[in-house]
C-alpha cells in the first residue's frame, strides 16, 4: 500500500463527472427502495427481488467495471500511469494499492447503498440487509480484483468486462444451470444467504464452492495484475 | 553512470524496430539522432526499462534495467507522450513524485526542482490549464525531483517555443557539465549539435554513425551532394565540370544541370571558378537533396 498512489487513484477515480456515474446506480437503488415502501410492499419477497435483480445482478457488476478498470485502464490509456511505474516501488505494491481503491469505493457505493435500501424495505428482518451487504461488499472485493487484472492486460476491458458481468452472468448463467457457478454475482449470493435466515433466499451456489472460489479468483488475479504491470511494455508510436 | 547496450535488439512481430545495437551513454550529454520511425523511441524505452529487448542486453552501471525497479533511484525519465495527470497542480504533481521516491524532505526537493525548471509562478494552476512547453517542464521536474545521475529525455523540445527550448537546452548542457548521464533522442540535427557532446545515429534501427558533432556534421558534408544549375550557358558549364574529378557525372537537361558532386568542399571552390573562367553566369545553385532524408539515407547505403 502505498499512499501517494493511493491518493492520485482517488482523485482520478472520484473527481469530476466520474463520481456522478458512481452515484447514478446506488442513488436508483434507493430511490427504488423508497418507492416500493411508498406503495406498500415492504415484504421480503419485493426485498429480495430488489436485491437479487438490481443491486447484485445490475448495480453491482457495473460499479465494479467502472471501479475496478477505471483505477488504472485510463491512466495506461493516456500514459500517465509512467509517473507511477518510474519510481522505485514495486509494481506489485502499485497493483495492490490500486485494488484496494477500487474495492473500497464499492465497499461505499455499493455495500452502503445494499445496506440502506435493504433496511427501508424489511428493517434487519431475517438478515436480509447484513447478508446482502457482506454479498455485495465481498463480490465487490472479487470484481474489483478481477476488473483490474482486465485493465492491465487489455485495451478493450470495459467491452470485455461488460460481455462478462451482462452476457456471461445474467444472460448464459440464466439459461444454463452450470454457468452459475462460474458466476461472481452467484458467489456473493450465497454468501448473503449463509447469512440470512430468509425462506425465500435460495442459492444454486454452496458456500463450500462460492467462499473458495472468491479467493481463488481475488488473489490470482491480484497476482496476475502485479505480474503484467512489472513487464509494463511502452510500445511506442513508431 | 553508464548505460551500456550489448547487441540489442526489439522486433515486433515480422517488424524490427531495433536492429543489433551496440553503444555505451557515458557521463556527459548525448544525443539520439534519427528520423522519425528509426527506433528511437524503442532504444530509450529499453533503456528506461519499459520494453524488453528482444535481443542482448541494457545494464546500468553493470545492473539488469528491464524488471528492476530500483533502477528508478538513479534515472529520471521524460517521457515523450504528455503523461502528466491534468487534475493536479504542476507543485502537486512534483510533490507527488518527491513522495513516491521517499525522499527525505519532499517539500524542498519539489521546490527545488521547480525552480530549476522556472516554473514557480504557475505552479499552483491546474496541469491542464498549462501549455506543451510549461507541461514539458513539469516533467522535467518531476523527473529531476531526485536527482539522479542519469537522465533520459523522448523528444523533449517538440512544441516548446523558442525561449522554452534555450532554457532547457543550456539547463541540460549545465546538467551534463556537472557529470550527468544525460540522453535525448530528437530528429533535429541542429538541437542535437547545440546540445550534445556525442551524437549517436540511429536509422532505421541501425546504429548508423557516432561521434562527437564535428565528426557526425563532416560525415554529412562530405556524402556526395546533387546540385541543380541553372546558368546562361548550360553546355558550355558542363563541358567543363566534367574536366574536374569532384564532379562526379552532369546530366544536361531541359530545366538547366544536374551535377553529383563526390567532394563537397572541393566542388564548391570548383563551381565559381569554372564559370569565371568559362564567362558563365550562374543563375540558380541549388543543392536537390539537402534534407535530412537523404542524409540519413546517405548514412544506411554507407553502413550496410
Amino acid at each position: 500500500m502505498n499512499t501517494v498512489v493511493a491518493g492520485i487513484t482517488y482523485r482520478a477515480l472520484l473527481g469530476r463527472r466520474r463520481i456522478i456515474l458512481l452515484l447514478l446506480l446506488p442513488l436508483g437503488l434507493i430511490g427504488l427502495a423508497i418507492l416500493l415502501r411508498l406503495v406498500g410492499s415492504t415484504d421480503q419477497r419485493s426485498a429480495l427481488l430488489l436485491m437479487e435483480n438490481f443491486a447484485i445482478a445490475t448495480m453491482l457488476p457495473l460499479l465494479g467495471l467502472i471501479a475496478g478498470t477505471g483505477v488504472i485502464a485510463p491512466e495506461i490509456d493516456d500514459g500517465t500511469i509512467i509517473h507511477l511505474l518510474s519510481k522505485p516501488i514495486s509494481r506489485p505494491v502499485i497493483a495492490g494499492t490500486k485494488f484496494l481503491v477500487a474495492a473500497s469505493v464499492l465497499a461505499l457505493f455499493a455495500a452502503v447503498p445494499t445496506y440502506v435500501a435493504a433496511w427501508l424495505l424489511v428493517r434487519n428482518e431475517d438478515g436480509i440487509a447484513a447478508g446482502f451487504t457482506v454479498g455485495v461488499l465481498v463480490a465487490g472485493i472479487a470484481y474489483a480484483a478481477v476488473f483490474l487484472l482486465l485493465g492491465v492486460i487489455t485495451r478493450h476491458a470495459v467491452a470485455i468486462g461488460v460481455i462478462y458481468a451482462l452476457v456471461w452472468e445474467t444472460l448464459v448463467g440464466g439459461f444454463i444451470k452450470g454457468a452459475q457457478k462460474f458466476s461472481i454475482q452467484q458467489w456473493g449470493q450465497a454468501i448473503a444467504d449463509q447469512i440470512s435466515d430468509s425462506p425465500f433466499l435460495t442459492t444454486e451456489v454452496t458456500l463450500g464452492f462460492a467462499v473458495p472460489a472468491l479467493i481463488i479468483v481475488t488473489v490470482g488475479s491480484l497476482f496476475w495484475a502485479g505480474l503484467r504491470l512489472r513487464a509494463f511494455s511502452l510500445t511506442g508510436d513508431e | 553512470m553508464k548505460i551500456e547496450l550489448s547487441q540489442v535488439s526489439r522486433w515486433y512481430g515480422n517488424v524490427v524496430a531495433v536492429n543489433d545495437v551496440t553503444m555505451t551513454i557515458g557521463p556527459g550529454v548525448t544525443g539520439l539522432l534519427g528520423p522519425n520511425g528509426a527506433g528511437k523511441s524503442t532504444l530509450l524505452h529499453m533503456m528506461a526499462g519499459f520494453l524488453a529487448p528482444s535481443g542482448g542486453t541494457v545494464t546500468l552501471d553493470g545492473t539488469q534495467v528491464w524488471k528492476n525497479h530500483q533502477i528508478y533511484r538513479n534515472i529520471g525519465l521524460v517521457p515523450e507522450r504528455e503523461g502528466v495527470y491534468g487534475f493536479l497542480t504542476g507543485w502537486q504533481f512534483v510533490l507527488s513524485a518527491a513522495r513516491l521516491h521517499g525522499l527525505p524532505d519532499p517539500v524542498e526537493a519539489a521546490r527545488k526542482a521547480l525552480a530549476t525548471v522556472e516554473m514557480e509562478e504557475p505552479k499552483d494552476r491546474r496541469v491542464e490549464t498549462y501549455s506543451k512547453g510549461m507541461r514539458q517542464r513539469v516533467k522535467v521536474a518531476a523527473a529531476l525531483v531526485h536527482d539522479p545521475p542519469v537522465l533520459l529525455l523522448d523528444e523533449p523540445f517538440n512544441g516548446m517555443d523558442p525561449r522554452q527550448r534555450m532554457h532547457l537546452m543550456d539547463l541540460i548542457r549545465a546538467m551534463g557539465t556537472g557529470g550527468k548521464t544525460i540522453l535525448f533522442s530528437s530528429h533535429i540535427l541542429e538541437e542535437v549539435e547545440r546540445v550534445a557532446q556525442q551524437i549517436e545515429v540511429l536509422v532505421a534501427g541501425r546504429h548508423a554513425a557516432s561521434g562527437n558533432f564535428r565528426e557526425i556534421r563532416r560525415l554529412m558534408t562530405d556524402r556526395p551532394h546533387l546540385f541543380k544549375i541553372r546558368s546562361s550557358d548550360d553546355r558550355k558549364l558542363a563541358a567543363a565540370l566534367i574536366l574536374d574529378s569532384s564532379a562526379g557525372g552532369v546530366t544536361l537537361g531541359p530545366d538547366g544541370l544536374e551535377v553529383q558532386a563526390a567532394e563537397f568542399r572541393r566542388f564548391a571552390q570548383l563551381l565559381p571558378r569554372v564559370a569565371r573562367a568559362e564567362g558563365v553566369r550562374l543563375h540558380q545553385v541549388s543543392p536537390a537533396d539537402e534534407d535530412l532524408e537523404s542524409v540519413f539515407a546517405y548514412l544506411i547505403t554507407r553502413s550496410t
